[in-house]
């Protein structure tokens, strides 16, 4: 069962994430740009597997690829769900 | 004219431990790298050579070269900047299997939890040519980049392509060698159908109750330079890659051609190729992998491709210290006959004890020996075999 996605809940996630793909706890914000936080292409594409399976939000390569900062990913996947 | 290739530089992970050099002195020293038979490289820890992105974008096989990677660079003196326009540097890492255990692992989840959870890692990491790409992309070597797959020539293969590639002026400095790291379920059970492996576990080359290889894992990475460069910047040269010979024995898919006619002619062109003859070698590093055909083989080859001088020639097998490194083979060997040639020693063959007829050569059993080669310049040969039939020799001499 999907988590109900709220900008809360979506932000936690995606927080708790990125220190897996190397990214320092401290400097992640939803104004850092995932280019300060050294998290690539590849990174999102895990990232975006994480978001679907908690939240059933599929996130696709176009989506991505407009994403530069860690707020535009929740802001995504909020808008995606609603 | 060819150039002539110098080494600069040599770095390796095995089981023996972390640095070439660790590997060279264990050996000499009679110690095994072989626990439980199996060779695993109990030493190395990702975390001190990797950032945790970096450990976690790379397969074990890739960590492993580049730990090794970065041991040959600083030794060649390149750890803060190149000496080469990096477009002139090549970067050839080769493996027998490449990323097995993310292979394996990736499989499980997909029969496990289905296709949306699968990594989009699991290509990048498992990709035979991973190591090569990750070690290019760590040392910014911007020339050609590739990773030979040949089962357990892969090693002496990447090397005398490497070899090749700055001889006729592509390339004025390759970083080369092998990895592999091949220690999982699927590996063992399947070169244990094969009956392939030793299923006493124990590796001892040329000794008439081999039963199999031991399975290892590891890496090696040389910095190989064009040698008049080198000497120009003032470089270390610890050694030169004289010859290379490569055949194939068209025979078999897994059994070497029991007269080793390949083996034969790869080392006569390795030979040919450093412009030398049997009498100018004084140390073989056999393939030696401890199974029955290989070893029989190997020494009918010997035999056949040195002629009257194989007799006196010392040959050993790293094997029979850490095991079979499948693709990693020809490059740790390529190393542990380098720094063997270096110190004018003949390492040993461990646990050879029982003698085989036919099987005469002096394969310096159970402990080393200096080579008293009177003044006469350190040249050896390292042989390379693998499953499919291909055969890779390396000719080389100490600086």
């Amino acid at each position: 069962m999907a988590t109900a996605v709220t900008p809360e809940a979506v932000e936690k996630v995606v927080f708790d994430a990125l220190p897996q793909f190397g990214a320092e706890p401290s400097e992640i914000s939803r104004e850092a740009t995932f280019d300060d936080l050294d998290i690539d292409s590849l990174d999102l594409a895990e990232l975006s597997q994480i978001i679907e399976d908690e939240f059933g939000v599929q996130l696709k390569g176009d989506d991505i690829g407009k994403i530069k900062t860690v707020g535009d990913a929740v802001d995504m996947v909020v808008s995606r769900a609603g | 004219m060819k150039r002539e290739i110098a080494v600069t530089g040599l770095g390796a992970v095995t089981p023996l431990g972390v640095g070439a050099r660790t590997l060279h002195e264990r050996w000499i020293a009679g110690t095994s790298g072989i626990e439980d038979g199996e060779g695993p490289c109990s030493e190395f820890e990702p975390t001190e050579h990797l950032s945790v992105k970096e450990a976690r974008r790379s397969d074990r096989f890739t960590q492993f070269a580049l730990a090794a990677s970065d041991e040959a660079l600083k030794e060649a003196g390149w750890d803060d900047e190149a000496p080469y326009d990096p477009k002139r540097i090549g970067c050839i890492v080769g493996t027998g299997i490449g990323g097995i255990d993310t292979l394996t692992r990736n499989h499980q989840v997909l029969l496990e939890q289905g296709p949306k959870k699968v990594s989009p890692l699991s290509i990048p990491l498992m990709m035979g040519n991973a190591a090569a790409g990750a070690v290019s992309m760590r040392h910014n070597l911007r020339g050609p980049s590739f990773a030979p797959v040949s089962a357990c020539s892969a090693g002496a293969h990447s090397i005398g392509e490497a070899m090749e590639l700055i001889e006729y002026g592509r390339a004025d400095a390759v970083v080369t060698g092998s990895s592999e790291a091949a220690l999982v379920p699927l590996a063992r059970a399947a070169f244990g159908a094969l009956d392939a492996m030793s299923e006493l576990g124990i590796s001892r080359p040329f000794d008439a109750r081999r039963d199999g290889f031991v399975m290892g894992e590891g890496a090696a990475i040389l910095v190989l330079e064009d040698a008049e460069q080198a000497r120009a910047r003032g470089a270390t040269i610890l050694a030169y890659v004289r010859g290379y010979g490569a055949t194939s024995d068209a025979f078999h898919l897994t059994a070497p051609d029991s007269e080793g006619a390949g083996a034969t002619e790869a080392m006569r062109l390795a030979l040919a190729d450093a412009g030398l003859t049997p009498e100018d070698v004084v140390y073989v590093n056999a393939h030696g992998t401890s199974t029955p055909l290989n070893d029989r083989a190997e020494t009918l080859a010997i035999k056949a491709a040195l002629g009257e001088a194989a007799k006196h020639i010392p040959v050993s097998s790293t094997k029979s210290a850490i095991g079979h490194l499948l693709g990693a083979a020809g490059s740790v060997e390529a190393v542990a006959t380098i720094l063997a040639l270096r110190d004018r020693i003949a390492p040993p063959t461990l646990g050879l004890e029982e003698s085989e007829e036919g099987l005469d050569l002096d394969y310096v059993p159970g402990k080393a020996r200096p080579l008293d080669i009177d003044g006469k310049p350190a040249v050896g040969l390292s042989n390379g075999f693998g499953f499919g039939g291909h055969n890779a020799v390396l000719c080389l001499e100490a600086a």
